[in-house]
């Protein structure tokens, strides 16, 4: 009977280590899933003297992905969103917390495939899109609402599991 | 010595700088997670996200909002994960309230245990003279 509850105790707590080691706990869930993707009217990357806002995307399915010329994963995803621009949907880059004399090199170097890409310097929108850590992918819809969003670099299993059916759904 | 006095000025400047709204900014900076270095506060890391982020909590005080209002600010964009105090709600009754139902099932397994050697019965006659033989 003892015996019994050392056991079955034993195998409780493996339970929970079980899945509770599993758990990232950089993975923060976002606020912004669901709500409108924060307004924006930043400087285009190659022509300073031209704005772009967010508003400029409503009524299409579009992405926006967060990155910069000092961020070692946003090379490694670079495929992933390059693959995903050349399917039908536009991405936007937000260049963050670059130079431009950086950042305009590492695009002729690496390829282009943004759409438009927009100048945050300072860093300064992407604190209001919840950025934590270079590069972010974000899904928004047509009525400018975000619907999901990855933080980190954007694998070729999560392009193909979780952001090109979300995509087809949404443009469905 | 104008270096000298440039050098002395400035640090003047930055030590006036409003000592009372640096508080501010150290003590709710110190109730804040960064999220890049999750185990340090805003107050202790020095991440260039979490520079940013103080800059804008001393910025955000400095026109006038409230420790509540920037605090909301930062929870709209990273969620309940930047408090170091999570917030007593639906999906956080057992983190709150997990030690305490422990607590109280550890007092309960002491009673049932402390009960059972109180109701234990008392020794017969038999037995204590069967006691005080092997004592002899």
């Amino acid at each position: 009977m003892k015996l019994a509850w050392v056991l079955g105790a034993f195998v409780a707590l493996l339970v929970l280590l079980a899945v509770g080691l599993r758990l990232n706990p950089r993975e923060v869930p976002s606020p912004l899933i669901g709500k409108p993707a924060p307004a924006f009217e930043l400087p285009l990357l190659a022509a300073p003297d031209k704005i772009f806002s967010q508003k400029d995307m409503l009524g299409r399915v579009w992405v926006l992905n967060v990155w910069a010329s000092w961020c070692a994963p946003c090379l490694v995803e670079h495929p992933q969103i390059t693959r995903l621009a050349a399917g039908a949907v536009p991405v936007v880059g937000l260049n963050y917390k670059d130079a431009r004399e950086d950042a305009m090199p590492w695009l002729a170097r690496n390829g282009n495939p943004f759409v438009a890409s927009v100048y945050d310097g300072a860093g300064r929108i992407a604190l209001d899109y919840g950025v934590y850590g270079v590069p972010e992918t974000y899904v928004i819809d047509r009525q400018g609402v975000i619907r999901y969003k990855r933080i980190g670099p954007v694998t070729p299993e999560i392009l193909k599991e979780k952001i090109e059916p979300l995509l087809k759904e949404l443009n469905g | 010595m104008a270096r000298f006095l440039l050098v002395f000025f400035c640090g003047l400047a930055v030590a006036q700088e409003d000592p009372a709204l640096e508080k501010r900014v150290r003590d709710l900076s110190s109730e804040l997670r960064c999220l890049v270095c999750q185990n340090q506060t805003l107050a202790d890391s020095n991440a260039p996200l979490a520079v940013d982020l103080r800059n804008q909590v001393r910025e955000q005080l400095k026109s006038g909002k409230s420790e509540r209002d920037v605090v909301a600010f930062l929870v709209a964009r990273y969620g309940d994960f930047v408090l170091y105090r999570p917030p007593l709600q639906a999906n956080t009754v057992l983190l709150w309230l997990g030690p305490f139902i422990l607590l109280a099932f550890g007092l309960f397994l002491l009673f049932l245990r402390i009960r059972r050697k109180v109701l234990a019965p008392e020794l017969s006659d038999a037995d204590r003279a069967r006691a005080a033989r092997l004592l002899e």
